[in-house]
């Protein structure tokens, strides 16, 4: 057998997704760190955190909270890898909206309050951003009557889709648990929700979750990239951009109601994409 | 130093202390001492902890709490006792609702003495219960610690002690 080049990019993402992710995580608790005035934990520490994880006791409440949390990470798994073959975008939008909602349903097949309520909002937060990402799917097929992901490559998106991009970065934010919208599950305050929708997953379990949200702050940074994809400089250029404006906003904002964020994000980021949607339609 | 003494996660459990070793465990958080970057987080939940920090004597109403604390945390774990109250019951030892001290429910691992201790000793502590949490994760079978000495006031042997050694000085110039 012999590899592709496809094969070959399919395998370095998946390979390589997750320690860009963790990298990208470290920098981000460096950086946050800074901005408070400390010094801040190595770069290298959310490696430390999954392994330290990985050796943990593995405590379950049950059977299907273990099962979920492992299909968690293979339709994360999958996004990526139906991303990087430049497969159709609305399949991996699907297989990404499943690991979110195998996470929830893992979180909702225990009895601790906590879980739910990080459940539900968990529920509100695909509701919030689910908009989003299918006005982008639909804004990229208007641009290059194409839904293939491999088709972003042809031009640059950003000249096409500015307040779309805007959206997406809002989106973003409620995917990587960033304030003001940090509400299922938060890093910075435990003690809120303790830990909301991860309450009742210990050691190598909670390890996964951290391992998917690695994968998912992957796809979401390739995913800003790609809106300039005719040169990688210009879009890694634009994916650290976003990086720090996601940093500032996680530092400036408190954390919000659930209800606000649903509100928020169906009235002025929905706004925004719909209308550079029907601008592309019309023009 | 391996991976899981990089990166301790502590869970802070209350017992009925009077927030002085609170409030000096949560300054330790803030950036004049900033624990985080030696990887500690302090997370909310037993689940997720490797560091079990207890402040305060344990009244009959918490015995329950505190053992159900422990017993969701999962091993290899370790626990810190903070404060006298933790290891003798403190000020607070003789009174009605008083069970006693901590390792009268749970074993405890290192115990930082003081009233409150400073935030400098807790982390000291915590480098310590690291060194205790690697051996147990090694399979080792680590003894509790032995409780600190309760000393009201200075003994006649601690108090001759310097006495003697002014002399001795004085008798060399």
């Amino acid at each position: 057998m012999t590899l592709t080049p496809q094969m070959l990019t399919v395998i370095l993402a998946v390979v390589l997704g997750p320690i860009l992710g963790a990298l990208v995580s470290g920098l981000d608790r460096k950086i946050t760190a800074r901005v408070q005035g400390r010094w801040g934990p190595p770069i290298i520490q959310p490696f430390y955190d999954v392994l330290k994880l990985l050796r943990k006791e593995a405590l379950g409440v049950n059977r299907i909270q273990i099962i979920y949390v492992w299909l968690h990470l293979a339709f994360m798994i999958l996004t990526v890898v139906l991303l990087a073959m430049g497969q159709d975008m609305l399949m991996a939008l699907f297989a990404y909206t499943f690991s979110s909602v195998a996470l929830i349903l893992g979180a909702m097949s225990v009895r601790s309050p906590y879980s739910r309520i990080g459940s539900h909002r968990k529920i509100m937060q695909m509701f919030a951003y689910e908009p989003v990402l299918i006005l982008l799917i639909v804004g990229v097929y208007l641009i290059t009557g194409s839904f293939q992901a491999s088709s972003v490559a042809q031009q640059p998106l950003l000249v096409k889709l500015p307040l779309v991009f805007l959206t997406f970065l809002m989106a973003a934010a409620i995917k990587l648990e960033k304030s003001p919208f940090d509400i299922a599950t938060s890093h910075h305050a435990h003690q809120e929700l303790v830990k909301g929708i991860t309450i009742e997953y210990a050691g190598p379990y909670l390890a996964l979750i951290e391992i998917t949200h690695f994968y998912e702050i992957f796809i979401v940074f390739a995913v800003v990239a790609s809106f300039w994809a005719t040169s990688p400089a210009i879009g890694l250029g634009l994916a650290a951009a976003g990086f720090l404006a996601l940093i500032v906003v996680d530092n400036v904002f408190a954390r919000l109601t659930p209800m606000w964020m649903l509100r928020y994000m169906w009235t002025v980021p929905l706004t925004l994409a719909l209308s550079n949607i029907i601008w592309l339609y019309c023009a | 130093m391996s991976a899981s003494s990089k990166s301790p996660w502590i869970v802070h459990y209350n017992c009925n202390s009077c927030n002085g070793c609170d409030i000096e465990f949560v300054a330790c958080l803030t950036p004049m001492y900033d624990v985080e970057r030696f990887g500690i987080l302090h997370v909310g939940n037993p689940k997720h902890a490797d560091i079990l920090v207890v402040t305060g004597s344990v009244n009959h109403r918490d015995v329950r709490v505190l053992r159900n604390v422990y017993a969701q945390m999962p091993e290899p774990k370790v626990v810190v006792a903070l404060g006298v109250c933790t290891s003798s019951g403190g000020i607070f030892a003789d009174c009605y609702n008083i069970f006693g001290d901590v390792s009268k429910v749970i074993p405890v691992d290192v115990y930082v003495p003081a009233c409150p201790p400073r935030p400098e000793a807790m982390i000291d502590g915590i480098v310590q219960a690291l060194g205790i949490l690697e051996r147990k994760r090694a399979g080792e079978v680590m003894p509790s610690a032995a409780k600190p000495v309760l000393t009201l006031r200075p003994t006649a042997a601690a108090e001759a002690a310097p006495a003697a050694a002014q002399a001795a000085e004085q008798g060399n110039a």
